[in-house]
């Protein structure tokens, strides 16, 4: 039961109490988590040069958080490693030392350390994480050796105002009469100084002031003035500095002859007396405050007896502390006795003049034990939330099919069903759409991975490379966000390792040495539109056209620019002259087309050599429910994204025609179109049924128009998407089915594939 | 039943803190911060606070010096609950008001025990 904090191995405090931490581990490995990369983010974007306080003290909480819970958990190893990170961090936020990238660096390394010790405490596996080094080169960054240099040196810190270590966030150290109750800090001693005899006492009250102003020297209590000489001013220091320091800094505003400074004696001073109270002493005040209250499972009273330091953490005298001390003496180990004497029962009021309360525990019954008031959040699995929008998926489609089965009767005759299935569409769709919210994310949650993965990149390979982020709280669908994430990660590598040119080549062509990297997301209808944009070389079209026809490609010169630049994402293709460790040889660029195709996205290139290239990905917001147009070909019905439609009507035959042969063009508002059967496409059967006026559907993809003929258009609705290829296989120009509200299958088009058959 | 006042920003502190609390007797409310605490502690009466130091929006030490300018809260017991254990800190924390200054990690057995030893 003795002091347990000194014993850093001890795996759970709570142990002793009989109390089963590890429920609350989980919790801990996610704030964390959290904290961490809170941390992360901040540090990666903190001004070095103008670091705010308000920055610096929330880096520090973020490692003072996780220190506090590593320590309380158990996990010794984290809660050293954040000790020393919350250390540096605390003499930042003091100002005592400036920040600098190395310190950035350090503290990244730690965060990364700290993120491997977690996983192997919440997984169990793997072996202990070497912090050795990560440790001194904290420690030496946090106390560079020169710890005397400093010290020495404060002295002619007030000659030059703005050269002081700023301690306005500092609370000065307080003069309380009281102090002398506290113990000494560890490595402090208690000294005696005698200043005098002085001509001007106000010389006094500046020493004062300027031992108060330099932070963390210690305390300084003014002692009664000396009988014998008014001119002499004693005080009683606490400080852990030296006396030479001392010395060196009470010089700038008296002389070192009237300087006196010898260690405080109990028998001069009384506040020497023993700073622990006597440990018998408390006893009687356990007694009573055990019985007074409902008894505490785990706490045996006779524990409280040996209690390693006698204090328990109150302060003598102080508001709201059991004992009685209305005139508190400023020195005398009496104070401490009364602050545990037996007289001092718990009903007895402090000195504090204020009437005891009775209402409060009354009230107190009806305070409800809310566990985690901040339920602002609530923190689900996805797979809960999977499951609710599958079932909300079935609910579209059962609520569909009564639809179509209300459409059979007459609905005046039955005016409660009409509403009662007016209703249930209504409440349908506003449930889907609160469901389809809960799995939507905002796409910072990729985007914050790309400073620190920057930065490194950068570094290694020697540019400079700054990132701008534009509409990072865009949402989109939890299920694309952890789809896109490899692909964008492949592009924004790409573009640092490709685009970026070095800072001298950069210099060298007039630009500025840091390269520009944005990312940009945002919505465009029932797409969100993803940008990863660099201001580096550029392709280079004669390049990539050689390349090409090296690899045996057909790329003849009369290809449009976007058709050349199209050619990076076929397979094996690479426009890096040399080998890097970073991207390697044109990685990938056909694996990310062909990831973010199978999402029903698409990918698009804009470059002008020697200016950059932007890379733009287009996806649908969700996979899982879609905004369709169902139309009707012979016997099937077909569902068009609606997302793509661009309009409908009847078309004439006399409209359409034939060129060169076989393609077939339909003029809409001046611009020529191909035709697309979806009867040809497909193979309809057409039997016996007669076809009427058909009715074209313009259709865009990829900035390209299309018109698709068909029978009928039937309606608009949601549809719930069923994939197809894990339910049968892979059709051509089919993204997906759907079940109908009458209980069939119709096929969902992929429009972009039709739309690019039919231009070529 | 004596009612306290938890406040942590940190949810696994304050779950753990409010379970030993909740554990030996007590009704606990919990707060997210100071300012959150401080609301807290205008609806309701509590007989005992115990708050960490460092939190968002307003620290302990701050929390502390609102309450005892208020009469109701002149002379509740206060404890700060924290990792933070510079002498400065808690000197400026006894000047604030505060009854005592706890430093975690802490013992959940000596926690109820300090508890037990100022509340009323």
């Amino acid at each position: 039961m003795n002091d347990i904090r000194s014993d850093p191995s001890r795996t759970d405090t709570g142990a002793a109490a009989g109390l089963d931490l590890s429920q609350f581990h989980q919790v801990f490995y996610e704030e964390a988590g959290e904290n961490i990369d809170n941390m992360e983010q901040m540090l990666l974007h903190i001004d070095l040069a103008e670091a705010s306080d308000e920055d610096l003290n929330a880096i520090f909480r973020c490692a003072h958080s996780v220190k506090g819970g590593a320590a309380t958990f158990g996990f010794a190893d984290v809660a050293e490693l954040t000790h020393q990170m919350e250390t540096l961090l605390d003499r930042l936020r003091r100002h005592e030392l400036a920040p600098t990238p190395a310190m950035v660096d350090v503290l990244l390394q730690s965060g990364d350390a700290l993120r491997a010790m977690l996983a192997r405490h919440q997984s169990g596996q793997g072996g202990p994480v070497d912090t050795q080094a990560l440790l001194q080169d904290i420690r030496s960054i946090t106390q560079p050796g020169h710890e005397d240099g400093s010290r020495g040196s404060t002295p002619a810190l007030p000659a030059g105002p703005g050269s002081a270590p700023a301690p306005a966030s500092v609370p000065a150290p307080t003069i309380v009469a009281q102090a002398s109750t506290e113990s000494v800090p560890d490595g402090s001693r208690r000294l005696r100084l005698t200043l005098g005899p002085l001509q001007d006492p106000s010389r006094a009250q500046d020493v004062v002031d300027l031992f108060r102003e330099i932070g963390g020297l210690g305390t300084i209590t003014a002692l009664p003035q000396a009988q014998d000489d008014d001119r002499l001013h004693r005080y009683e220091l606490v400080t852990s500095s030296s006396d030479d320091e001392l010395v060196d800094l009470f010089g700038f505003h008296v002389s070192r002859e009237e300087i006196r400074l010898e260690p405080a004696t109990p028998i001069n001073v009384p506040t020497n007396a023993p700073i622990h109270a006597p440990t018998a002493a408390l006893a009687p005040a356990a007694a009573p405050a055990a019985a007074s209250a409902p008894q505490p499972a785990p706490a045996p009273p006779a524990v409280s007896l040996d209690a390693p330091d006698g204090s328990y953490g109150l302060f003598a005298g102080a508001p709201g502390a059991p004992q009685a001390t209305p005139q508190a003496t400023p020195h005398g180990p009496e104070a401490v006795t009364t602050a545990v004497a037996p007289h001092s029962s718990p009903g007895a009021e402090a000195g504090a003049a204020v009437p005891a309360r009775t209402a409060a525990p009354a009230r107190a019954d009806r305070a409800p034990a809310t566990p985690g008031s901040d339920a602002t959040t609530l923190r689900v699995s996805v797979d809960k939330v999977d499951q609710l929008i599958n079932l909300v998926g079935e609910l579209v489609i059962t609520q569909a099919m009564l639809a179509q089965t209300g459409k059979a009767l007459d609905l005046a005759q039955h005016p409660q069903l009409a509403s009662g299935l007016a209703d249930l569409e209504r409440n349908t769709r506003d449930l889907q759409e609160a469901v389809m919210s809960i799995r939507m994310i905002p796409m910072s949650v990729v985007f914050n991975r790309f400073p620190r993965m920057l930065r490194d990149l950068a570094t290694r390979l020697g540019k400079k490379v700054e990132l701008v982020q534009v509409g990072e709280a865009t949402e989109l669908d939890k299920g694309l966000v952890e789809k896109i994430t490899d692909p964008l990660t492949h592009l924004v590598r790409n573009a640092c390792d490709h685009g970026i040119e070095p800072p001298d080549e950069r210099q060298a062509r007039g630009k500025p040495e840091h390269g520009t990297l944005t990312l940009v997301a945002s919505h465009q209808g029932g797409s969100i539109i993803i940008e990863v944009r660099d201001d580096g070389r550029g392709l280079n079209r004669g390049k990539l056209l050689s390349k090409a026809r090296e690899r045996g490609l057909s790329a003849p010169d009369s290809l449009s620019d976007s058709e050349v630049w199209g050619l990076i994402f076929e397979p094996g293709f690479s426009t890096a002259e040399a080998v890097t460790d970073v991207s390697g040889r044109g990685v990938g660029m056909d694996v990310v087309k062909r990831n973010i195709t199978a999402l029903g996205g698409t990918v698009e290139i804009e470059s002008l050599q020697g200016h950059g290239m932007t890379v733009r990905v287009r996806l649908p917001l969700t996979l899982a429910i879609m905004d369709g147009m169902s139309v009707g070909v012979g016997a099937e019905c077909y569902i068009m994204p609606l997302a793509s439609v661009v309009e409908s009507s009847q078309v004439r035959p006399q409209m359409i025609r034939t060129i060169g042969g076989a393609s077939r063009l339909v003029e809409v508002r001046g611009e020529y179109m191909p035709v697309i059967e979806l009867e040809e496409v497909f193979d309809v059967p057409r039997g016996d049924r007669e076809r009427g006026t058909p009715i074209m559907v313009v259709v865009e993809a990829e900035g390209l128009r299309a018109a698709l003929l068909v029978d009928e258009v039937l309606g608009q609705q949601q549809v719930v998407v069923k994939n197809l290829e894990s339910n049968y296989r892979k059709v051509p120009d089919v993204s997906g089915a759907t079940i109908m509200g009458d209980g069939r299958v119709a096929l969902i088009l992929d429009v972009v594939s039709l739309v690019r058959r039919s231009r070529h | 039943m004596h009612s306290i006042l938890a406040v942590d920003d940190s949810t696994s502190m304050r779950q753990m803190v409010s379970f030993t609390l909740r554990n030996a007797g007590f009704s606990v409310v919990e707060a997210i911060d100071g300012l959150d605490a401080w609301e807290k502690t205008l609806m309701q009466d509590f007989n005992l606070v115990l708050t960490d130091q460092n939190m968002p929006r307003l620290d302990g030490i701050g929390l502390t010096r609102r309450l005892r300018e208020t009469e109701r809260y002149a002379a509740i017991p206060i404890l700060i609950l924290t990792t933070e254990s510079s002498d400065q800190m808690k000197q400026a924390g006894r000047a604030a008001g505060a009854t005592g200054w706890l430093v975690k990690p802490f013992d959940p057995v000596r926690l109820i025990e300090v508890i037990h030893k100022v509340i009323r």
